[in-house]
């Protein structure tokens, strides 16, 4: 089948490549790209493992072909530590154990990031609605929302 | 999961999607949001050998008021309507709809006139059109045609869309005022299909007997169900409990749920009695000026 070329921005990063119509936008991401940071869990978008933000918009990776983000511009993971600092969400998993195994952590911190850019004093229960579709096996998810809450103080004291 | 090769076009407007539609034949699917679509390739249940993807169509991503409708472009997405005040101030059956469907990421992707083009009855959106008498425009070479809800899904996984027509708008008419819905779902977990859900939405006179009322089941039969005999029952009635509850009954003994993973035949059938007696109270609240 005849590939197609996209152009996209990852990170802030321009890429262009030329890719089959099929190929899903984790794998790109993963293995195109070599950005592991976004992970691949059930593959049948319940888990948000792979969650990365598009335009703004935090979707699940694994329910988007690539060839869709054509023209977009992503944040994955690795996007999220400026200058060697890391983004007030990483620095809310780190001071509140928002994890154990961390398979879960970069989607929960894509939907994070979304999410803390329409509401950035949420309630705990708006948080656990947000994550409603990430799913995480370790924590029990009460130390997650402690993350978001920390991130979003941080955010707020920032100014952000 | 890999789904099979296809090849893919990127139409810029309608015209040029109906043409791909015409010339590629049935071995075409739409892409929108893909929430239902993407899942279903990747496990090779559908290979469609070309994919015309509808979001690059400018134009479409519309939830607007006009000439009495509540109108809905084919690109709107699920979140678009969650956050949408003419839905939240208007519609609440349609903003609780929405909130229940799958899951945040789920909804930030997947499409409202999607849910309906899908033809799946454990989609939550076909019950709340049917409970609306909502109205689907499909766009093909002959123009635009408009179709009844009810008459839009013929049977299991079909709608009654000609293969070269595109689902490009809902037109849901402007509720009358002291008019109220509600939409209750089970669901196992977030992001679970319906184990049962009942949309309801109704109208009352000044002395708060029913002008109007609509109630759409949800995976409960091989198709959405339009409950008509509690749609009749309800109307021209004071609503009492003792009347909502007959209405109930008459719900459940429309519905044709199967056993299957989500619970038996008889629970399913009892869990519509219940949740259409929850929704008719909440709707009732809600037309008396309630939230």
């Amino acid at each position: 089948m005849d590939k197609v070329p996209i152009k996209l921005s990852v990170n802030g990063v321009e890429h262009s490549a030329e890719i089959e119509p099929r190929l899903l936008l984790v794998h790109f991401l993963r293995e195109n790209l070599g950005l592991t940071g976004t992970h691949i869990g059930c593959d049948t978008s319940h888990c948000g493992a792979c969650t990365v933000v598009v335009d703004g918009r935090a979707i699940k990776s694994c329910t988007a072909f690539a060839v869709q983000a054509d023209g977009r511009s992503i944040t994955t993971v690795e996007g999220l530590e400026q200058d060697g600092k890391l983004h007030p969400l990483q620095d809310g998993f780190f001071q509140e154990h928002g994890l154990q195994c961390g398979y879960c952590t970069p989607g929960m911190l894509m939907t994070g990031l979304a999410f803390l850019k329409t509401n950035n004093s949420p309630t705990d229960d708006e948080i656990r609605h947000a994550i409603s579709g990430n799913l995480c096996r370790c924590t029990g998810y009460v130390n997650i929302v402690k993350a978001y809450q920390y991130a979003a103080q941080k955010m707020r004291d920032g100014g952000e | 999961m890999i789904p099979r090769s296809f090849e893919y076009f990127s139409p810029r407007t309608l015209d040029e999607a109906v043409a791909l539609l015409q010339k590629l034949g049935p071995e075409a699917k739409l892409l929108s949001g893909g929430q239902s679509l993407i899942p279903m390739m990747k496990l090779r249940l559908v290979s469609p050998e070309y994919i015309v993807d509808l979001n690059r169509i400018p134009g479409l991503d519309y939830v607007s008021e006009s000439d009495g409708h509540l109108k809905i472009g084919a690109l709107v997405r699920e979140h678009q309507l969650e956050s949408s005040e003419i839905v939240q101030t208007k519609f609440p059956v349609l903003a609780d709809t929405a909130k229940v469907i799958a899951d945040p990421l789920v909804r930030s992707q997947a499409t409202v006139c999607g849910n309906l083009a899908h033809g799946d009855p454990a989609n939550d959106h076909p019950a709340t059109m049917l409970a609306l008498g909502a109205t689907v425009v499909a766009t093909g070479p002959k123009g635009r045609r408009e179709i009844a809800i009810e008459d839009f899904f013929p049977g299991l996984f079909t709608t009654s869309l000609e293969p070269e027509e595109i689902l490009t708008e809902i037109k849901i008419p402007l509720p009358p005022p002291r008019s109220g819905g509600a939409y209750l779902k089970i669901e196992r977990k977030v992001g679970d299909y319906a184990t049962a859900g009942v949309a309801v939405q109704l109208t009352l006179d000044g002395s708060g007997v029913c002008q109007r009322a609509g109630v759409g089941l949800t995976n409960v039969g091989m198709t959405p169900i339009k409950a008509k005999q509690a749609e009749t029952f309800l109307t021209g009635k004071q609503l009492d409990e003792a009347t909502i509850q007959q209405a109930a009954e008459l719900a459940a003994s429309e519905s044709a749920p199967m056993d299957d993973i989500r619970g038996s035949a008889d629970y399913k059938r009892d869990l519509v009695r219940v949740l259409t007696g929850r929704a008719l109270n909440r709707a009732l609240d809600r037309a008396n000026g309630g939230a």
